[in-house]
């Protein structure tokens, strides 16, 4: 039987992929060994078209235990504590059929997390929906939010891990393609880690979790291409959810790994069984063996094909020690769940795969796993259609402009999300949603750590490399602002067809500045995902790489970012900042009140952040700040509102040349808003690093007030706030 | 003292109330597994949140059949104190142990966010601390908290002083804003809040301490 060009383009593989297979096996593949390339080879799995550009992320450290290539990256935090996280995307699915999509994106991160032997503590989210109008477009859009959030609520509620913060941004560039990027963190003792390697020739592989069925099947390919009108067909191929199931398998899994039973352990996630054997096989230099009649199935009838690609969730593969199978299965029965054996490690480095004895795929791991193409895709400039030139603009109403941005979509309280999240389960979460960066305790350790999700498309669309250089530091900012160390990161790249010379550009230039800045911040990156294809009927979102980047704090209490006392001096910690019209073009002013685009994202010094920051943790050590906010979309307005949302008001003095818009709304980095009673001890901090800490104003009751331009009661400025993304959702 | 916190395939909130009695409260706390009729010589039942048997078919409908609660029955029966947060008290009101039912929200979402509750009663072993009217900040984290009974019921429970706490700006529909009742030999306390999760000055609120201080004291009273 010889396979058409057509079964061979079903699979997503381009011809020449297809003769390189030939090539590597000396035959043709069966039509199940066809699958198993094509999922294996997807750009979701396989990273062909990014591979080569992410060799330039820095991903060593003295902290970092597990680097990129792992099923999530490890990081020691001292008494012999190791945590364990990672960033995923499931942009595809959520899309197709929110709340599944979306439910199942935690629980594939969640696994990520044990399978490594890590208990989760800690998920975030990085949501862009489309916008939230009354057009059938908008309508939509609200849908999925709706069914967005309550997939990730449902899914992380039952399983019992808190969400304790992450962002949401719309923008009409995720119309037909909304991004779900789910971050999640687990913790260990360093001699409780596990890695996915098929190690121990004769030892048994060992199926378990749920049964597999037909769910899922092709969602790696699916994850690989546009989306077309078609798309909608596709629900099938999204897998369903059982957050209970996930729970139970969480704790069978840390159980069975207490035994000194298990050699290797992995979780099938995209590409299920096939990714599974062919990476554990791998990884150790080994072969894996298994017959498909040993599989536990839900459905009856099924396929070789089917059952190796089947994305069925709450599934894992594990490799024991020969004789010690009955302690396996006895913890696994113990909590309800499936454990086969399946197959056996072999020393020819081979995935065989046979039903009923008889071999329906015959492949070298090594093929599969390591020798997936790799492409040098062409590049030419970034995509960009926007002008360099600021159209004209003047405000005449300074206090108005301030309460239309704080009742925009991206600025407003994210209540309305996070209250469907159990964001405090566990008891560890000392700060949670809607602050700078979460922070979560870890029991037993005088050790917390401080965590956030940061990543600005618009600033990307500007110039993708100085986006990319501006989320990091931003993201580091928000750690530092809590009083933590920034010491590793995750991304999560999310672009448009890499087929496209110019969106090619565009993730070329933004790996390149995320490199320069996690090595400059020193923030290695550990592990993350790439999610391509982001486009609907040829329309590509914008660049939008989302970096999860975490932190280590040593005191346990958290600084509030509300003003906490009237009465006290507010430092601008960093200065005003510099800008122009150029680069105000990206912030949320130009968006809100212009309604355009232009110019470039705000100018960042990485040497001057660097020692904001550092000064900032200093003066956060010292227990200095009574409160402290960083300065990001919306600029010094919105950070002094938001820090005004306890009631404490404050009343401020602007110096500056800068025209009023500017001044109050640009975005520039490297500013941290703090209030203290010790005005002069601040200061002498921030002279030693020398950065700027002018003393701006005061905190009073009730009233903000920003020299002659804005003056409003915080009620006034808050009602909106607080209920505009409800409003917009109905 | 020393708490038997039960663990049902899905209970999420054990971890967190074994740590609030020993690390908080420096009292002994041990795990029951739901299989088993052993209580290891507890003195007070904890059931815990999270979603037992993944709450499918109905709220703690499954969990009421399992060999523990056969021995918390019979605990409760002899005066025991028991208490049950959140799925907890869905759990002992599908067991029979309280009236009434927990239903979805009224807003039709979970909700997750510090509450304040306003004793209802002082007269229990789980309030005898408190002062009435008293309010406290404790947790919520719920999608079927709506607390429902018939009329009737709901009279009676006021008539006999079972009330144990109010919601004081009611967040889920719940009948007469009730957020925890007492059973009629007030020895069983069913409430939607999460007291555990309020008692450690880290997590920001430690009014849930005084709900277990009042039993602990209870209980060096009975113990002397």
């Amino acid at each position: 039987m010889s396979l058409t060009l057509q079964e061979v383009s079903a699979h997503r593989l381009t011809w020449s992929e297809y003769e390189k297979i030939i090539s590597l096996l000396g035959r043709e593949p069966t039509f199940t060994e066809l699958g198993i390339f094509g999922v294996m080879w997807s750009e979701h799995c396989s990273y062909k078209s990014s591979r080569i550009h992410l060799r330039k992320l820095p991903s060593r450290s003295k902290l970092v235990l597990v680097g990129p290539g792992e099923n999530a990256g490890i990081i020691d935090i001292g008494d012999n504590v190791a945590i364990a996280f990672k960033i995923e995307s499931h942009n595809h699915p959520s899309f197709i059929e929110p709340f599944q999509g979306a439910a199942t994106g935690v629980g594939g991160i969640l696994r990520d997390i044990f399978t490594m032997g890590a208990r989760p503590i800690a998920v975030m989210d990085a949501l862009r929906f489309g916008k939230l109008d009354n057009s059938e477009t908008g309508q939509r859009n609200k849908r999925i939010v709706q069914g967005v959030v309550s997939g990730i609520s449902h899914y992380g509620n039952c399983f019992g891990v808190p969400t304790v913060g992450g962002e949401c941004v719309f923008e009409s560039c995720y119309d037909g393609n909304p991004l779900v990027n789910v971050f999640a963190l687990g913790v260990f003792k360093h001699d409780e880690i596990f890695f996915g390697r098929a190690t121990g020739v004769g030892n048994p592989v060992i199926y378990v979790g749920a049964k597999t069925g037909r769910d899922g099947i092709h969602g790696a390919s699916m994850a690989s291409e546009e989306f077309s009108e078609e798309s909608k067909d596709k629900r099938p191929n999204v897998q369903v959810g059982d957050p209970f199931m996930e729970k139970l398998l969480l704790e069978a899994c840390l159980e069975v790994m207490k035994t000194g039973a298990v050699v290797g352990i992995q979780d099938m996630g995209a590409a299920g069984l096939t990714c599974s054997t062919c990476e554990m096989g791998s990884r150790a230099g080994t072969g894996v063996e298994i017959d498909l009649k040993y599989v536990p199935q839900r459905e009856t009838g099924m396929t070789p094909y089917e059952i190796m690609l089947s994305e069925s969730q709450e599934r894992m593969l594990l490799v024991a020690e020969k004789g010690r199978e009955q302690e396996v299965f006895d913890v696994f029965h113990k909590w309800g769940l499936d454990a086969a054996v399946v197959g056996v490690v072999t020393d020819d480095g081979m995935l065989r795969v046979r039903n009923h004895g008889e071999i329906v795929a015959e492949l070298s791991n090594r093929a599969l796993a390591d020798e997936a193409p790799l492409y040098d895709r062409p590049y030419t400039k970034p995509h960009r259609t926007v002008p360099m030139e600021a159209p004209a603009f003047a405000s005449t109403d300074l206090t108005g402009d301030l309460t239309r941005l704080l009742a925009s979509s991206d600025v407003c309280s994210k209540a309305w999300i996070w209250d469907q999240y159990d964001w405090m389960v566990r008891t560890n979460t000392t700060q949670g949603p809607g602050s700078d960066a979460a922070i979560v305790r870890i029991k037993e350790t005088d050790s917390s750590i401080a965590m956030a999700l940061d990543g600005n498309g618009r600033y990307c669309y500007l110039d993708p490399r100085e986006g990319a250089k501006l989320i990091v530091a931003e993201c580091c900012r928000n750690l530092s602002t809590s009083g933590a160390l920034p010491i590793a990161a995750t991304n999560n790249l999310n672009f448009g067809n890499p087929e496209r010379p110019e969106i090619m550009a565009q993730l070329v230039e933004a790996i390149e500045g995320i490199a320069e800045a996690c090595t400059f911040f020193e923030t290695p990156i550990t592990g993350g995902n790439v999610s391509l294809y982001n486009e609907t009927l040829g329309e590509a979102i914008y660049p939008t790489p989302v970096m999860g980047i975490v932190g280590i704090l040593k005191t346990a209490a958290p600084i509030p970012m509300q003003f906490a006392q009237p009465d006290r001096d507010i430092v601008l910690l960093g200065g005003l900042g510099a800008s122009d019209e150029t680069h105000f073009g990206g912030t949320q002013y130009a968006k809100v009140i212009l309604d355009t685009l232009w110019g470039l994202p705000p100018q960042l010094d990485m040497d001057y952040e660097k020692r904001v920051q550092a000064a900032m943790r200093e003066i956060a050590q010292a227990g200095l700040a009574e409160s402290a906010h960083d300065l990001s979309d919306g600029g010094l307005a919105v950070a002094l509102a938001e820090a005004s949302f306890r009631g404490i008001g404050a009343h401020v003095k602007v110096e500056t040349t800068l025209r009023p818009e500017l001044a109050l709304f640009h975005e520039g980095p490297s500013r941290i808003l703090v209030s203290t009673a010790s005005p002069g001890q601040v200061r002498e901090i921030a002279e030693k690093y020398g950065v700027a800490a002018d003393v701006i104003g005061k905190t009073t009751v009730g009233q903000l007030t920003i020299g002659e331009w804005v003056d409003c009661s915080i009620a006034q400025l808050q009602r909106p706030w607080k209920t505009a993304l409800e409003e917009a959702l109905h | 003292m020393k708490f038997g916190v039960v663990v049902f395939p899905g209970s999420n909130c054990d971890h967190d109330a074994w740590y609030a009695t020993t690390q908080n409260l420096g009292q002994q706390a041990e795990f029951l597994w739901h299989h088993s009729e052993d209580l290891k010589g507890a003195d007070a039942i904890i059931l815990p949140g999270g979603f037992s048997y993944g709450d499918y078919l109905r709220c703690g409908a499954i969990a009421r059949f399992s060999p523990i609660m056969n021995a918390v029955r019979r605990f409760a029966q002899e005066g025991g104190p028991v208490m049950g947060f959140c799925n907890g008290f869905q759990i002992l009101c599908e067991a029979g142990l309280l009236p009434g039912a927990l239903l979805r929200n009224a807003g039709m979402k979970f909700i997750c966010r510090p509450v304040e509750l306003e004793v209802g009663t002082t007269n229990s072993p789980f309030t005898n601390a408190l002062t009435s009217g008293q309010r406290l900040t404790v947790p919520i984290a719920h999608g079927e908290g709506c607390y429902q009974a018939e009329e009737s019921v709901l009279d009676q429970l006021e008539a006999e002083d079972r009330v144990a706490f109010r919601y004081v700006d009611n967040p889920n529909g719940s009948a007469r804003s009730i957020a925890g009742i007492l059973s009629a030999g007030r020895n069983v306390l069913g409430m939607m809040p999460h007291p555990e999760r309020a008692t450690d000055p880290l997590m920001g609120s430690t009014d849930g301490r005084l709900i277990f201080d009042s039993l602990i004291s209870a209980y060096a009273l009975t113990s002397k």
